[in-house]
């Protein structure tokens, strides 16, 4: 069972603790961004801009929600395909302080040696426990980019949304190390 | 000549979207629970466990299953002898995806061009219609909304046929594989063999309506795809692609006619909230 509670912002003594495969959950304020938002966020730190929130120690979480019907808070939340945003997590990770990402699927190499270089680390949700996850979205804002539709950047506070650490700061890969444990492929 | 009223069938498209995104079907459900008995891996058994209890959230609450409520993706059966009174079918399709996408509080997902204007048209729309005349005085739609996490890892080969039946297991399998946990596993893994470029899409799209557990008619395939199947699932890809025994839930094979020069195989991949919906009128 995840007994271990992690709540942003994150420092790197807590990062440097947590390994690939180590299950637990989150408890605290959380930001959406998926592609069209990266975009946006990269674009401002190329021009050399100021950014819309200020993400040193926070933790990205990609993700798209469906509308929340009137009286609830948030629809349905899971994660989305991680490597979308591999053109851009390098780029947060070095200019802005990011520590944390949550989504699924595998990181490219570019990512993980940032994560390394950086210290931080990448979480996987369960893809398509959207209405699962939701439940643990206890509120819910609109901070910048509602012109995207669901591609805005929503500020939501977490309570023990189960997490894994899918990729860890020291190179560890739950993608490569999880598969190979349990192949039996000649 | 029958007629359906053009909003007998707005109403009813407009009920498939929303009743597609809440409600997993029992065949996908009933693989999951198995799923969750037999897979080794701790980790696995725990998310094949969320996605079960995701399944009886999402219909207890009326909340979609996974945030991507998809593209909707229809599979008409129009009988010959049917007249849509009061307007097209296609637009009637159209119309009852954007209300049940907005009335459902469904995610829209779709940008008007692909490539120098990617904003959301705001409804759903536009849908993908396939439409197969077909005799008798029936009209049939399924609605099969598709995620993009596992479309993006769907995989189109022209094989030679000197590559035969290896080939064709080598590619399925190395498109599972190399996709890892980007498609939401355990997949249903729908494979076309046969027919031309753009039929063996199709086909690969269509096989995944088939309900989990059948079996294809023909032995030879049959058995073709309970031998891709065990391969995947000793793979180790595992759910969502962290590791395991469970990397797909089913594989299903159509094939057509082909060429004599070809050997075109598809492998189109289904998360496993392996959505559909279908009504009858």
């Amino acid at each position: 069972m995840p007994t271990r509670i992690i709540t942003p912002p994150l420092d790197t003594k807590t990062i440097e603790s947590l390994r690939a495969g180590d299950e637990m959950l989150l408890t605290g304020a959380i930001y959406s961004a998926r592609d069209a938002a990266h975009k946006r966020l990269c674009d401002l730190i190329t021009a050399k801009k100021p950014l819309p929130i200020d993400l040193s120690g926070q933790i990205l979480y990609f993700v798209g929600p469906t509308p929340a019907r009137p009286g609830t808070i948030i629809g349905s939340a899971g994660p989305t395909t991680s490597g979308r945003m591999d053109a851009y997590s390098p780029i947060l990770l070095e200019k802005t302080g990011l520590k944390g990402m949550i989504g699924k699927g595998d990181r490219n190499s570019t990512v993980i040696e940032a994560m390394r270089k950086h210290r931080a680390v990448y979480f996987a949700a369960t893809g398509g426990a959207g209405a699962l996850i939701s439940q643990c979205i206890k509120k819910s804002e609109i901070v910048c980019y509602e012109d995207l539709g669901p591609e805005a950047m929503y500020r939501f506070e977490v309570h023990e949304m189960p997490l894994i650490v899918a990729i860890d700061c020291h190179g560890g890969n739950l993608y490569l190390q999880g598969p190979a444990v349990y192949s039996r492929a000649k | 000549m029958r007629e359906i009223e053009y909003q007998a069938v707005v109403k009813s498209v407009k009920r498939l979207c929303i009743d597609a995104a809440y409600f997993l079907p029992e065949d996908v459900t009933t693989a999951l629970d198995k799923a969750a008995n037999t897979e080794e891996s701790p980790l696995g058994r725990t998310i094949l466990g969320q996605c079960i209890i995701n399944a009886r959230i999402a219909s207890t609450d009326n909340l979609p299953i996974c945030q991507d409520t998809g593209f909707a993706v229809y599979f008409v059966d129009l009988g010959s002898d049917v007249h849509i009174k009061g307007g097209a079918l296609t637009d009637a399709i159209q119309e009852g995806t954007r209300l049940g996408y907005s009335e459902g509080y469904l995610r829209k997902s779709i940008v008007a061009d692909p490539v120098f204007n990617r904003k959301n048209t705001g409804d759903n729309t536009p849908a993908v219609v396939h439409i197969d005349m077909v005799p008798g005085d029936v009209l049939s739609i399924t609605l099969a909304p598709k995620g993009g996490g596992s479309e993006n890892m769907s995989r189109v080969a022209m094989l030679k046929p000197s590559d035969g039946i290896e080939g064709i297991i080598e590619f399925v399998v190395h498109t599972v594989v190399q996709a890892g946990g980007n498609p939401c596993p355990p997949t249903i893994v729908g494979v076309g063999i046969g027919g031309t470029f753009e039929k063996v899409a199709y086909l690969s799209k269509k096989a995944l309506l088939r309900s989990i557990g059948s079996k294809h008619p023909d032995p030879a395939y049959a058995e073709l795809e309970q031998t891709i199947l065990a391969k995947l699932n000793a793979s180790g890809v595992g759910p969502q692609g962290l590791g395991g025994r469970t990397t797909a839930l089913a594989v299903h094979i159509e094939t057509f006619p082909c060429h004599i020069a070809s050997l075109p195989v598809a492998v189109n991949l289904n998360c496993h909230a392996a959505r559909h919906a279908s009504i009858t009128l």
